[in-house]
């Protein structure tokens, strides 16, 4: 390993990087943007979860215990055929007639099961349950988001940063006048990963204190510990962008590769909603990707104050995974 | 002169496909070598086992009386008929990327002035034209001072006047007693610039040798041309051979002063008549045939 080689070509994808206004731009902003959309969605009273369409005048019911559950957004419609063309469609989840005390819902819609079960309920005595407070810290929604979506940003790049780039480069024929050098594939491979690694860690960081100043969110653990997730996360990351980019020859290809890898680890690692109940044998496929470790070791430490001992499993699922890619990727690495 | 690079045997196969077969070159110290041949005759090929891009699956080759080593790569300069480069980036930048590759490297002014790099150095090397940006990689193929310059197509595409302007470039390099091996399609290009130059099909060399001791050895005869119009309908000539193009006429003959008496015999009009040597481009269409390769 040449150090003067190393260096070289890592300044020149760190300029390659940073002068690419339009990717640098789209890097720090698609996170900021999506954290603060959500902040914007979960603030104020709270997002209503079901929408009731009420034919003629829902006066007749006032005080009704149903008309005031929370989370309920209760719209007035006109005409009762069109009405049930949207319960239909699943654009309303249920509707009602408070005049003749009829209502509709969709047999096939979960949610109309669920309001049904309101309305019943609601309207007889509630006073047979007592009701009960969780304790513990109460963390808003895009408290508990805002990691999964910081570590699918990091995914993103890591993926695409290296795994295309590779790809892209190998296409136009770089790799190959690169391989006429006495560049050597492990100094090529070690610059690319180094740069990628520090920018996504530096993206990152910067995402994290700009979303923090207008957003706050809780930091109950150590800023080092994440720190040090995010780090060993980015390298699992990108030496699995390395393995696709090892041979790789079509950048269409690459882009499916990369798609077919990051978008199942999006829905299983549980960025947007938490993996409890989700069938087992999905759960355990979830542990899989290095992203579930890098998002229940983030909101461990985040939201939990975990401390790296508490979250020991998920840095060293992350090494092994780490050191695994990249030796995979290094054996499939070929210049052309 | 020394070898500098010599082949022996060489061979690759492809999937049972042999693109070179049995290729023996010499390649001395000093001399600019040519290697031509249509389409898929194994050129390209060829010189990708000489870069060291490709592994042969027979036959040797060696540099300076050696087997490549680690040595040879820092020995060479090459540039590809296309490269692209990073973007973002200058041409001195990159020239200082690629020069940090050598433990030896020319300094950049040095390489700006002999490839005429002053006025887009710092420029964006996405902002380039053609020309310039084979200027800029043919100085990339020169950072480290290499004993042996690779030249792969390097004016493809380039307009005649940038054509010229790199010749002239090649010619200096030439002139700094370095080691060059070009391939090109334009046998022009082969005439002006190549001591040598080596003619391959099907894989093989078919003739190889200084262009003009090949034009000798081939040809005897010059080339009267003239115009279809001027030339009536199928008009054999005594002892001379008569190829009809598009628009002109090619009339083939050792004897100019016999074949002009025969024409003028005929009443053909000489008036645009013109007379000139066999050239490469005869011999290259001679030697591979006038079919369409893909």
């Amino acid at each position: 390993m040449n150090g003067r080689r190393f260096w070289a070509v890592f300044i020149c994808r760190n300029r390659e990087f940073l002068r690419d206004r339009s990717a640098l731009t789209w890097n720090l902003l698609f996170p900021v943007s999506l954290i603060a959309g959500f902040a914007f969605a979960f603030s104020g009273p709270g997002l209503d979860l079901y929408k009731v369409g009420v034919l003629g005048d829902a006066s007749v019911w006032q005080g009704s215990a149903f008309f005031t559950t929370r989370y309920i957004q209760f719209i007035p419609v006109v005409g009762q055929s069109l009405a049930l063309t949207k319960v239909e469609r699943h654009q309303l989840d249920m509707l009602i007639d408070p005049v003749s005390r009829r209502y509709w819902i969709n047999d096939e819609a979960p949610k109309g099961y669920v309001l049904e079960r309101v309305l019943r309920g609601s309207e007889r005595a509630a006073s047979l349950f007592s009701k009960q407070t969780v304790s513990g810290r109460a963390i808003r929604y895009v408290d508990w988001v805002m990691p999964g979506v910081l570590a699918m940003n990091m995914m993103f790049g890591c993926l695409f940063g290296v795994g295309y780039v590779i790809v892209r480069y190998r296409k136009n024929g770089m790799l190959k006048r690169l391989k006429a050098t006495p560049l050597t594939p492990l100094e090529f491979l070690a610059a690319q990963v180094t740069s990628r690694l520090w920018l996504t860690l530096a993206t990152t960081v910067v995402v994290f204190i700009g979303t923090n100043q207008f957003i706050g969110f809780p930091m109950h653990g150590s800023y080092f510990d994440l720190f040090l997730v995010c780090l060993v996360g980015a390298i699992s990351l990108i030496s699995l962008g390395l393995i696709v980019a090892a041979r790789t020859t079509s950048e269409e290809l690459a882009a499916g590769l990369l798609n077919l890898l990051s978008w199942p680890m999006t829905f299983l690692s549980g960025v947007w909603f938490s993996l409890e109940g989700v069938h087992p044998f999905l759960q355990q496929c979830a542990q899989l990707a290095p992203l579930t470790h890098i998002i229940d070791a983030a909101r461990a430490i985040m939201l939990d104050g975990a401390g790296l001992s508490d979250v020991s499993g998920h840095l060293l699922a992350l090494t092994v995974m780490s050191l695994g890619f990249m030796a995979v990727g290094a054996w499939l690495f070929r210049w052309e | 002169m020394p070898a500098l690079l010599e082949t022996h045997g060489l061979v690759k196969h492809f999937r049972g496909v042999k693109a070179v077969d049995g290729v023996n070159l010499t390649i001395n110290a000093g001399c600019c070598f040519g290697l031509l041949g249509p389409n898929g005759a194994g050129k390209t090929t060829t010189v990708e086992l000489l870069e060291g891009i490709q592994q042969p699956t027979g036959g040797a080759i060696c540099y300076q009386g050696e087997p490549l080593g680690p040595r040879f790569r820092q020995d060479i300069g090459i540039m590809f008929q296309s490269t692209a480069l990073q973007d973002h980036v200058t041409g001195r930048e990159n020239l200082r990327m690629f020069g940090h590759f050598y433990p030896r490297a020319l300094p950049i002014a040095e390489l700006a002035e002999t490839c005429a790099l002053g006025d887009f150095l710092d420029r964006d090397t996405r902002k380039l034209s053609g020309g310039q940006r084979q200027r800029l990689l043919l100085a990339i193929a020169l950072v480290n001072d290499p004993e042996l310059l690779f030249l792969d197509e390097p004016t493809t595409g380039l307009d005649p006047q940038a054509r010229r302007n790199f010749w002239e470039l090649i010619h200096r390099i030439k002139a700094r007693g370095k080691t060059v091996l070009l391939t090109t399609h334009y046998m022009e290009e082969a005439y002006h610039l190549c001591d040598e130059i080596a003619i391959m099909d099907h894989g093989r060399i078919i003739a190889q040798g200084s262009p003009r001791e090949l034009l000798a050895a081939h040809f005897d005869d010059v080339v009267l041309q003239l115009p279809l119009a001027d030339f009536p309908a199928p008009t054999p000539l005594a002892s001379h051979t008569v190829i009809q193009g598009r628009d002109t006429v090619e009339i083939l003959t050792c004897d100019v002063n016999a074949a002009i008496q025969e024409l003028l015999a005929r009443n053909i009009s000489l008036a645009r008549l013109q007379i000139r040597p066999r050239t490469l481009e005869d011999l290259f269409l001679e030697l591979t045939g006038r079919e369409l390769r893909s």
